[in-house]
């Protein structure tokens, strides 16, 4: 990695990772993948997250689906850990809860696959800044 | 200087910026109750933890009381000493001291000298709550050959632990453990013995209660002098005379050899001698040393060490054998002064007793509680026998006299026995800091320069700094001289030895405050050093009132090489007034 | 690729089920299925959307459309007008103008997330990511556009109080420590978390900690410190491990270290572990821990800003307050101090705890009400159990009630309600918990953690946790009772830190507020929620007890005797208390008295 030299740096570094998100999350890319993010923090660890993430990588190269699963922060649901969040092109992200190894088959299976919704969403609950 | 106006009790009072309540109160006369504070200010030791909460007052403003020794004064202040908030808060705190603490004050070795039992009559404290039920928290006694650390009775002030770590840099004492079990112990609440202490028992002599206290020898002594197949003698350090009578309600600096030797004798020991003899031979012989070496290296000697470094001190040689194990060859081989003085005795007068050294018990009166661990050691053994056989302190020796109903105060002076009781000035001053190589100057210039010495005060080389350093002219030839007392400044003082940035030729060290008359053995100060320079001066004074005030001009001295030891540093010399020290310093306390 | 057209997600909250949601599933499932829709419509139950308030709550996807204390008979319209027609049903939805004094501003959400902002969006191991959410910007348009004393200001002007339970105004903190000159100052951040029950800071750290060294970093620039430390507690390996990697990857792209963006001035953070004392918190015993003493307090002043770690000014604040930091630079002052009520700006995380069907972590902006944070956000209680009681500021804190349900949450309010802010662990207790048994609860940690430097603290709690041992043991007496109050009020009034000064919190709280729980325990010698092991008598009913020896031959010490199709009898001076008599009972003739 480069050092980054000044703040003007730093914004274009920003700007060029912002859009490749922002493409990425709209679908507009062509290659564009499933994005799972799964709430890695003590309590969903201590849930069984790591099961889940590594269920979800394997399964999702062996049945095919191009995704990036990716891990992240406590998403605050630590009643409903492990939590994962699933992202289809060009749709909102949806955050299931209570997910095991056969609720990840099930989200695999019914909704990355089909789009049809499994039981166990967890509705976004609070605002972000973003939108403020 | 900038001054701060305040108020405390109504009255208005004006004090230097950075003053604390606590003593902005006292200039009014208002005495705000104190326990775990200690304020040692002659030596620059504060102990303000601000643990104990006794010393809490309300200040106008504040959410909470402040604790009066650690709040500092600010402009316009209103301070409370005892409203009835205060007082409900602090006679409930002293109820849960006191909830946590032992009752057995009637056999308590602190009874009657204890802070704790005294805020209890001041408080008149008649009942403790909820005391039936109370879990009190307790800890094994720790037994060591100086010190007993019985921390049942431990409140947390912290002194011991500001002495042990701040003043004497020793750190064998810290605070361990947490809540209701917290308490001040060596690191993983190991034994005294298996930490680097010193024994020096400055612990002992800040401890507000009986948690840290000597131990006791006087039932064994007792039991000596009941013995008739044995003859008993006592050796008495030169600081007991100068605190002794602070026991039986004398003022601080009141001399009382006289009376000490007199009731000595009439407890019945059967010589009276006096650890000043062993003093003068200490001089003989670490003065000799030292010119010895000294010649050897202004001849180009390499191989020879200097400084010099006094060893009479054991709670020094405790610590330099923890801390400076690299530095081993450096101190004087010579033996301490109740050392020399057991060898002696156990040799040289037991011959002239014509008895076996079995048939002699040698006793010693010191102001000192390492002394009594120094006397353990297997190298002052013969065959298992001690040279000196029982170490007491000055406060021992105090109940001893109060035990055998002794009116002290009215005794007429007497004088001690010859030979071992005869001493010099030289030897007298060995209780007080820089006393010592003041001594050793003295005859180590006669010896040396071959001249007689006209002014013998070295005022130079004397005061309560805590490092001292002069140059002595020795006939053209200047030596410089180091001082350093309480173990905290030998250790600045050795650290720079070490690095080879001081061109000292001798050193003297004490460990304790003052140097013995400061000693961990003697009658509690309670926070006032003031006593100490009182003890020094009470030193000095007879120093000055004594015909003789070189050690090499003891006839007693003289005498004893000329019939037994030969010369100073001789094979016989060698063999009993000279010792080794020990790395200590890789002792595994996990063990 | 999707299968269905139109999704129905109706919330299967705990209160919303209560309200019927699963009849308004069935009603969905029968109207779609009368409709021929089922290949084209999903019902599907979902968790809670934390707005427990107005619903059943019904949302429609792709459109978003959200549907407010919808009715079973409400479903007919919805699908025939919405699903079918495509016309939203207008009465349904919800309209925050009609709610009037509702605090949350237009949003249907009770929730706004500033220090929480990139927790459980962001890889937290990924600094680009940070970077692509406007990471770094804050400390890059400090360094270029301001001067230490102005960025001061903006901390200052947007009302930023500590998070880790003092509410001491940060900016003033910061502005204290920037005037103590010395060749050397630190930044140290606290992330010491200790309160039981509460795990804010662990989550902060674990999911954003590129959020807490840029402020480390921007603070250090205002008060004039090259040196930040993280003290953190050792039990908290993950964050550790990601702050680690963390400061690696910012040191890598020169946003901590020497001349960071250029602008001349250095930064570098190292972490500290703490051995988990809870007393370490309290910002002196931290600094006396980081540097290798016992972790213990000393009396304050000095405060750390004139001379703290290694005798340097220092600067001590906690994660949530820094990783607020950031965001008040990059939005404003003013934009900060719009949300909160007068003297509490901005938002609060929550550690939601205890009998609350949400347990998690929230974060709500100052002034939602603890009904708010309870029955909405947080669920409800368990079990459908009645509240009785939130505990906040842990063990140094108090317990809110009943009463104080619509109270509005900030610092002044909290303590004004014999309560405090604490650093935001909110542990929830119902109709089953023993108050007695609560304070004894926080009292038996306190008296573990009290570092046992001054009496009051060290032997105070002891005292007054064996008080109420034996209240609970039915041995207290209306003696004790006030003594346990005159010794609450003297261990806060004379102990030497935060940790006593709070400790007897719960108890004087429990005391005010369920007193008559005391009375029972002390004069009936009876615990009224049932907890007091040694207050319990088990009883068997005769005219239920059929004599079936199920309850005999089960009770491990043999203290229920009778004869077959006889009611039988426990010995209570041989009853242990275990359950196990209830368990094997299959005629619900025994029961706790």
């Amino acid at each position: 990695m480069a050092k980054i030299k000044s703040l003007d740096d730093l914004r274009m570094m920003k700007e060029s990772l912002q859009s490749k998100i922002n493409l990425r999350e709209k679908g507009e890319d062509p290659g564009s993948h499933v994005q799972i993010k799964v709430a890695m923090a003590t309590c969903g660890i201590a849930s069984g997250a790591k099961t889940v993430m590594e269920f979800m990588m394997e399964e999702l190269e062996k049945r095919g689906i191009e995704s990036v699963v990716t891990q992240t922060g406590c998403m605050g649901y630590c009643y409903a850990e492990p939590t994962i969040e699933v992202k289809l092109p060009g749709q909102e992200p949806v955050v299931f809860g209570y997910v095991d190894t056969k609720k990840a088959d099930e989200i695999i299976e019914k909704y990355i696959k089909n789009g049809e919704l499994v039981e166990g969403i967890i509705p976004m609950n609070y605002e972000t800044i973003d939108n403020k | 200087m900038e001054t701060i106006k305040l108020t405390i009790d109504n009255k208005p009072v004006e004090v230097p910026a950075g003053t604390s309540v606590y003593q902005a109160a006292k200039n009014l006369g208002i005495d705000i109750p104190v326990l775990c504070y200690m304020n040692l200010h002659d030596l620059g030791i504060e102990n303000k933890p601000a643990g104990c909460r006794i010393c809490v007052v309300e200040v106008e403003g504040r959410r909470n009381l402040a604790p009066s020794c650690s709040t500092t004064c600010a402009n316009g202040m209103v301070v409370k000493t005892h409203t009835t908030r205060v007082i409900n808060a602090r006679r409930t705190v002293m109820e849960l001291i006191l909830s946590d603490h032992p009752k057995d004050c009637l056999t308590c070795p602190k009874s009657g000298s204890c802070d704790l039992q005294n805020m209890a009559v001041k408080m008149g404290v008649r009942n403790i709550p909820g005391q039936a039920y109370a879990e009190m928290s307790t800890y094994k006694t720790d037994f060591s050959p100086s010190i007993i650390r019985d921390m049942d009775k431990c409140i947390m002030c912290r002194r011991c632990e500001t002495m042990c770590n701040d003043f004497q840099t020793v750190g064998a004492l810290s605070g361990v453990n947490r809540g209701f079990m917290a308490v001040v112990a060596p690191a993983f609440e190991q034994d005294l013995e298996k930490s680097p202490c010193t024994y020096c028992g400055q612990c002992v002599a800040v401890c507000p209660t009986g948690a840290l206290t000597e131990v006791d020898h006087t039932p064994k002594v007792i039991r000596a002098l009941a013995d008739p197949t044995k003859t008993v003698l006592v050796q008495t350090a030169p600081a007991v005379r100068a605190a002794l009578g602070e026991e039986f309600g004398l003022e601080p600096g009141t001399s009382v050899t006289g009376k000490m030797v007199a009731a000595l004798r009439q407890i019945g020991f059967d010589y009276i001698f006096d650890t000043d003899f062993a003093a003068d031979l200490t001089i003989m012989e670490e003065g000799t040393e030292l010119l010895t070496r000294l010649g050897k290296h202004l001849s180009g000697d390499k191989t020879v060490k200097l400084p010099i470094l006094t060893s009479c001190c054991p709670g020094w040689v405790g610590f330099f054998e923890h801390n400076y194990p690299d530095m081993l060859d450096v101190p004087s081989t010579a033996k301490s002064p109740q050392q020399m003085f057991g060898a002696i005795a156990k040799s040289y007068f037991a011959e002239k007793l014509g008895k076996k050294r079995e048939e002699l018990v040698v006793v010693s009166v010191m102001p000192c509680l390492a002394k009594k661990y120094e006397c353990q050691r297997d190298e002052f053994k013969v065959d298992g026998n001690p040279d000196v056989d029982f170490s007491i302190s000055t406060r021992e020796l105090a109940h001893l006299i109060k035990e055998f109903n002794i009116g002290f105060n009215e005794l007429a002076d007497e004088d001690f026995d010859r030979p071992l009781g005869e001493s010099t000035g030289a030897s007298v001053i060995f209780g007080a800091t820089g006393g010592v190589i003041e001594a050793a100057t003295r005859t180590a210039y006669e010896l040396h320069t071959g001249k007689t010495l006209e002014k013998v005060d070295f005022m130079e080389l004397r005061g309560m700094d805590g490092i001292r350093s002069a140059t002595i002219d020795f006939n053209g030839l200047p030596i410089n001289i180091g001082i350093a007392h309480g173990l905290g400044n030998a250790r600045k003082l050795l650290d720079q030895v070490r690095a080879g940035k001081t061109n000292y030729h001798a050193i003297e060290i004490m460990a304790c405050p003052g140097g013995c008359i400061g000693g961990g053995g003697q009658p509690l100060h309670h926070g006032d050093t003031s006593v100490l320079k009182a003890r020094t001066k009470a030193i000095y004074s007879e120093d000055t009132n004594k015909k003789i005030r070189k050690s090499h001009e003891n006839p007693y001295i003289i005498k004893l090489y000329e019939e037994f030891l030969g010369k100073p540093m001789s094979h016989k010399a060698h063999e009993l007034l000279h010792t080794h020290y020990f790395d200590k310093s890789s002792k595994d306390i996990f063990i | 690729m999707a299968k269905y057209k139109m999704h129905l997600l109706v919330c299967g909250g705990t209160s919303c089920r209560a309200s019927a949601s699963d009849s308004i599933i069935e009603k969905f499932k029968s109207e779609i299925a009368a409709n021929g829709l089922e290949n084209d419509v999903q019902v599907i139950l979902t968790g809670c959307f934390g707005f427990c308030e107005n619903g059943p709550i019904v949302k429609v996807l792709p459109d978003n459309t959200f549907y407010t204390q919808v009715k079973p008979e409400d479903v007919t319209e919805i699908i025939a007008e919405h699903v079918i027609k495509g016309k939203k049903v207008n009465r349904l939805i919800y309209n925050p103008e009609q709610k009037k004094g509702s605090k949350s501003k237009g949003f249907y959400r009770k929730q706004i997330r500033i220090a929480l902002r990139n927790c459980g969006v962001i890889n937290p191991e990924n600094v680009d990511e940070y970077i692509a959410r406007d990471g770094y910007q804050a400390i890059g348009k400090v360094l270029k556009d301001y001067t230490p004393a102005q960025a001061i200001d903006i901390i200052k002007k947007s009302g930023l109080r500590g998070r880790g339970g003092g509410g001491f105004p940060t900016g003033l903190k910061w502005e204290i420590a920037s005037k103590n000159a010395a060749d050397q100052k630190y930044v140290v951040c606290n992330a010491d978390e200790g309160d039981p029950g509460a795990f804010m800071d662990r989550s902060v750290l674990e999911g954003d900690p590129h959020s807490v060294l840029e402020a480390m970093a921007i603070c250090g620039y205002c008060i004039g410190a090259t040196q930040g430390v993280i003290y953190i507690r050792a039990e908290y390996p993950l964050a550790i491990t990601r702050l680690k990697i963390a400061i690696n990857q910012a040191r890598e792209y020169g946003l901590l270290g020497k001349d960071i963006l250029g602008s001349g001035f250095d930064f570098d953070i190292t972490l500290r572990y703490g051995a988990g004392a809870f007393v370490c918190g309290e910002e002196t015993s931290l600094i006396h821990s980081m540097e290798g003493l016992r972790g213990e307090p000393t009396n304050k002043p000095p405060f750390p800003a004139e001379s703290g770690y290694l005798g340097k000014p220092t600067n001590v604040n906690n994660v949530e307050t820094f990783a607020s930091v950031p965001v008040i630079i990059l939005k404003g002052a003013d934009w900060f101090s719009s949300i909160g009520t007068e003297k509490s700006k901005g938002t609060k995380v929550f550690a939601l705890a205890g009998k609350i069907n949400n347990v998690g972590l929230i974060e709500v902006p100052m002034g939602t009400t603890l009904r708010e944070v309870i029955f909405e956000i947080g669920g409800g209680i368990k079990n459908g159990k009645k509240f009785k009681a939130a505990q906040t500021g842990g063990p140094s804190g108090g317990c809110l009630t009943e009463k104080h349900l619509d109270t509005p949450i900030d610092f002044d309010n909290l303590i004004a309600a014999g309560s405090m802010m604490g650093s935001g662990g909110m542990i929830v207790m119902d109709e089953d918990d023993c108050m007695v048994s609560i304070a004894k609860f926080f009292l038996d940690f306190t008296v573990e953690e009290s570092c046992g430097k001054c009496a009051p603290c060290r032997i105070g709690n002891k005292r007054l946790y064996e008080i109420l041992e034996r209240i609970t043991n039915g041995e207290g007496t209306m003696e004790e009772l006030e003594r346990l109050r005159n010794l609450s009020l003297v261990i806060k009034d004379t102990s030497l830190c935060g940790l006593g000064q709070t400790s007897p919190n719960p108890v004087l709280s429990t005391m005010d507020n369920f007193y008559h729980e005391y009375l029972a325990h002390v004069n009936d010698k009876k615990c009224p929620a049932g907890q007091c092991k040694s207050l319990m008598k088990y009883v068997i009913e005769p005219e239920a007890c059929v004599g079936c020896t199920a309850c005999a031959r089960n009770c491990p010490v043999n203290a229920i005797s009778g004869e077959r199709k006889k009611p039988h009898v426990i010995d209570t001076a041989i009853c242990i208390k275990c359950g196990a008599c209830i368990e094997k009972c299959k005629f619900n003739a025994i029961s706790i008295k």
